[in-house]
């Protein structure tokens, strides 16, 4: 095994498990953040209670979160060495600005939030969660911005052997930024409202009559339909739309396009194999592809065959995990939109199927999330900048096999024990009993 | 002056910054591992859980601005000192999960395992930011640009000068943090403090002083500003903290002693960067091939814009921080780990 393999591995290991973390802490904000709220203007002691009873689980989150992020943030120097050198002009400021403007107002603000209850009046106390709220989402622009920039490079040129910055708004705002942001967003706030109705839903399956678990269980639902609607149409879709016109073989490849065609199909299901790339056990709509990304079904979709050999992305992983993203997100929207009617009906908190759903769904979200990344991340091979650097050119070169290894393993096993703990504690305090509500 | 000099100076007060508000809660971190009780550990985290995450975005937003604007600067040495920043990392995760993790288990052997990984992923990060400035200060081996090839090892990190220089910094903030624990505690442990600051500054102070005289022998190019007044005045306010430190703490004028061991660190850094400067990372090899603020910076469009970021984020950066620090002020109080608040129990003022 080579250095550069190792190297993949070990980021692709060490973000994905930080990425367990963010849509949870930043989705949990926003739930903590509303349930403030209402326990402050209506003066209700059972939604302070649900602020403090997830409270909680947000801040043994956010502290794996902040732990795992620290590597990250270091990671692009000590592994990807010419990536640095060669992005530094551009990528360095996205990732400055994340500190200046969002990491000191989250981390700060989470300080006054959780220890500050007692110390500040409820107005502030309430201003910090938002505050909390509003940093984590900000640190996502930021960092997703610049990620935005690796797919799709704008406002630079190369110049000196480095890509050179020639307008801040256009790296920033370059044509994946705002499509990927959006839908990076919405999946965590999904993510949030599903751990929300997931445990308030353990506990009325405990006690049907849990005043907590109805008010939190109907914070979840509500809040959980619209994100996961919006997660899908408009956000996922325009997204997919955007890789369509920026990334044409990405494209290809998540949607299991193997050859040009007008009125190309959209594959529901299918099994690919390669070489030569195909798609057995197919089941497909004619026309909805080219439909749905060009908005006409005569439009022509460029298929994978017409991308040479080295250029293209892995086919496997990017269609599996593509497609799986897109079911679960159909499945978030039709369990929140069961849950919803039920809960019109009145009869949610007797429908045992409905709530065991909704507490085994908890993971889900984030297993969406993970396949999402994947998808956008392998279909972004064999580039680390698309178009500009190739991943195989990018690593340390003075850092050998042996040493990333070396991390690699400890990384691993570090990883492993805090995942387990994190676990751990997460349903210790999920199934504690809520502490007794007064304002 | 030029924009690169802005960014050294920048960079300069995002690392003074971070010395001295993340120095106190590793000092506090460090001290722990000496904690007389187990409800003695729980004052010395509840006095710094509140803030101490916001003092690690110092280091966090110094690693960014480093990259925007010295991005070889951040890919050189950080992956020359490869395997030494992955051990800081392990000792910052620790820290990072023990603080929040120790009290979330009502068993003494998980709060046990969790307040060894609180001290111990203190102490290492307190020697370990030394050994790397006393190895940048003593030259690293890096080859000719513009490639500036690695060309040292992982053992070759831990000579005896940065070592010196890690020991130098591991007193200092045992110091820095013995005075900020004496500032929230009261009674029998804010005396026992105040004895152990003036302690470990003897220490620091002898250390320091062996530095410095190392210092003349194995990088002597540091000392060729001594003909600029700046580099007087600036070891002028050195000295002149040096002295308030146990001038303050004996006479138990705790927050002024607090504010001269901040100036302490500040000083230092002031000094240290202005002797190397405009070098960031001097070679070993040769000092031709020193990573400068000029040889190893972005584009000035980049630091432009950096600039504009810094101006409009840090001023309001400062004012949360200076609140939040205003809201916690007065003594530490027990029962407020991140558990403890968390699970509703009213903090006990009772330990006032
Ligand atoms: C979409 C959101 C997102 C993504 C893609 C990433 N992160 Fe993250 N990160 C967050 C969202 C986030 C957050 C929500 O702001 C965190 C996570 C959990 C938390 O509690 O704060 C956080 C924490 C966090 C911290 C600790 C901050 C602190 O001490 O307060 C650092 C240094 C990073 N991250 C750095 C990175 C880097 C370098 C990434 C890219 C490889 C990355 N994150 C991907
Ligand atoms: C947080 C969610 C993310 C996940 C789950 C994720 C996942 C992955 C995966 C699986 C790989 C390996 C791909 C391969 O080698 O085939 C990878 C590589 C990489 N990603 Fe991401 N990524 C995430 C976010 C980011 C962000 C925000 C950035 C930059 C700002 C980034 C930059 C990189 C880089 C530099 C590599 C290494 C080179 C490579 O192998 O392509 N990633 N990521
Ligand atoms: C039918 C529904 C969905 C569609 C059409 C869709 C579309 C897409 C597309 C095209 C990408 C790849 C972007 C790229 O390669 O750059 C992507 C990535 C991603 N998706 Fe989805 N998605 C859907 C549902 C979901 C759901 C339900 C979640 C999570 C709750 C989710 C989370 C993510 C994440 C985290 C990424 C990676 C970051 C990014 O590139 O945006 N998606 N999605």
């Amino acid at each position: 095994m080579d250095a550069l393999f190792l190297a993949r591995l070990q980021f692709a290991v060490t973000v994905g498990f930080h990425f367990i973390f963010p849509p949870i802490s930043i989705g949990l904000a926003w739930m903590l953040c509303i349930a403030e709220w209402l326990g402050w203007r209506k003066r209700d002691p059972v939604y302070v209670q649900v602020g403090r009873f997830f409270a909680k689980l947000f801040a043994i989150t956010f502290a794996v979160g902040v732990a795992t992020g620290i590597v990250m943030e270091f990671q692009f120097g000590t592994n990807w060495a010419v990536y640095s050198k060669f992005v530094g002009d551009i990528f360095g400021a996205p990732l400055a600005a994340e500190g200046v403007f969002a990491f000191f107002l989250e981390s700060t603000f989470m300080g006054l939030y959780i220890f500050g209850r007692d110390r500040v009046s409820k107005g502030v106390h309430w201003f910090s969660s938002l505050m909390v709220a509003v940093g984590a989402t900000m640190s996502a622009f930021w960092i997703v911005a610049a990620n935005s920039w690796q797919q799709t490079p704008a406002g630079s040129v190369v110049r000196n052997g480095r890509a050179e910055l020639t307008s801040f708004y256009d790296a920033i705002f370059n044509p994946s930024t705002m499509p990927r942001y959006l839908h990076v967003v919405t999946a965590s706030l999904v993510t949030g409202a599903f751990v929300v109705a997931g445990v308030a839903a353990y506990h009325l399956l405990k006690d049907k009559d849990s005043v907590f678990g109805r008010k939190a269980l109907r914070l979840g639902v509500a809040w959980g339909l619209v994100f996961a609607v919006l997660e899908v149409m408009p956000f996922g879709h325009f997204h997919a739309q955007q890789v369509a016109r920026t990334q044409p073989e990405k494209f290809a490849a998540i949607e299991g396009l193997y050859t040009s065609q007008t009125a190309a199909p959209l594959v529901l299901f299918g099994i690919p194999f390669s070489p030569p790339p195909l798609i057995k056990a197919k089941v497909e709509v004619p026309g909805l592809l080219s439909y749905m990304a060009f908005g006409s079904v005569g439009e022509r979709v460029r298929g994978i065959d017409e991308f040479p050999l080295e250029d293209r992305p892995p086919l496997w992983l990017t269609f599996v995990s593509f497609h799986n993203m897109v079911v679960l997100g159909l499945w978030f929207i039709a369990l929140m939109g069961w849950a919803a009617f039920r809960l019109f009906s009145g009869k949610l908190w007797e429908d045992r199927l409905v709530l065991k759903a909704l507490m085994w769904s908890i993971p889900l979200p984030v297993a969406a999330c993970q396949l999402g990344w994947m998808a956008a991340e392998v279909g972004r091979q064999p580039w680390i900048v698309y178009k500009l650097l190739r991943t195989s050119e990018a690593h340390s070169p003075t850092v050998t096999a042996a040493e990333v290894g070396f991390s690699l393993v400890l990384f691993g096993l570090i990883y492993l024990m805090l995942g387990a703990l994190w676990l751990f504690l997460m349903i210790k305090k999920a199934k504690a009993t809520p502490a007794p509500a007064h304002a | 002056m030029d924009l690169n000099t802005i960014w050294f100076l920048l960079v300069g007060v995002l690392v003074a910054g971070y010395a001295v508000l993340d120095g106190f809660d590793l000092g506090v971190g460090a001290l722990s591992l000496f904690a007389r009780s187990s409800e003695e550990r729980d004052v010395y985290v509840a006095s710094i859980a509140p803030v101490w995450d916001g003092n690690e975005v110092w280091l966090l937003t110094g690693g960014g601005a480093l990259f925007a604007a010295f991005p070889i600067v951040y890919a050189t040495v950080f992956s020359g000192f490869y395997l030494a920043f992955m051990l800081l990392l392990v000792a910052l995760i620790a820290r990072a999960v023990s603080i929040e993790f120790r009290a979330l288990v009502p068993s003494p052997g998980w709060t046990k395992v969790w307040d060894w990984a609180f001290g111990l992923g203190s102490l290492l990060p307190a020697i370990l930011f030394g050994v790397a400035v006393g190895n940048v200060l003593r030259g690293v081996p890096i080859g000719p640009a513009p490639e500036f090839p690695w060309q040292g090892s992982f053992l070759g990190l831990l000579n005896p000068y940065a070592v010196l220089v890690g020991l130098v910094s591991c007193a200092f903030f045992v110091m820095h943090g013995a005075i900020y624990l004496r500032m929230k505690t009261d009674g029998e442990l804010a005396d026992r403090m105040g004895r152990i600051a003036l302690g470990a500054f003897a220490a620091f102070l002898a250390l320091y002083a062996a530095a410095t005289a190392a210092t003349v022998v194995v990088s002597p190019f540091l000392f060729q500003k001594t003909s600029n007044p700046l580099f007087w005045i600036l070891a002028a306010l050195l000295v002149a903290s040096l002295v308030a430190t146990p001038v303050f703490t004996k006479t138990g004028r705790k927050a002024l002693a607090f504010v001269a061991s901040s100036a302490v660190i500040v000083f230092m850094i002031l000094v240290a960067a202005l002797s190397a400067y405009p070098a960031l990372v001097p070679s070993s090899t040769s000092l031709a091939n020193s990573l400068t603020i000029y040889n190893a910076s972005s584009t000035p469009l980049t630091l432009y814009t950096m600039l504009v970021i810094a101006l409009i984020g840090v001023p309001i950066m400062l004012g949360y921080t200076i609140f939040v620090y205003v809201v916690f002020k007065g003594k530490a109080r027990p029962g407020e780990g991140y558990g403890a608040a968390v699970a509703g129990a009213k903090p006990a003022s009772a330990r006032r």
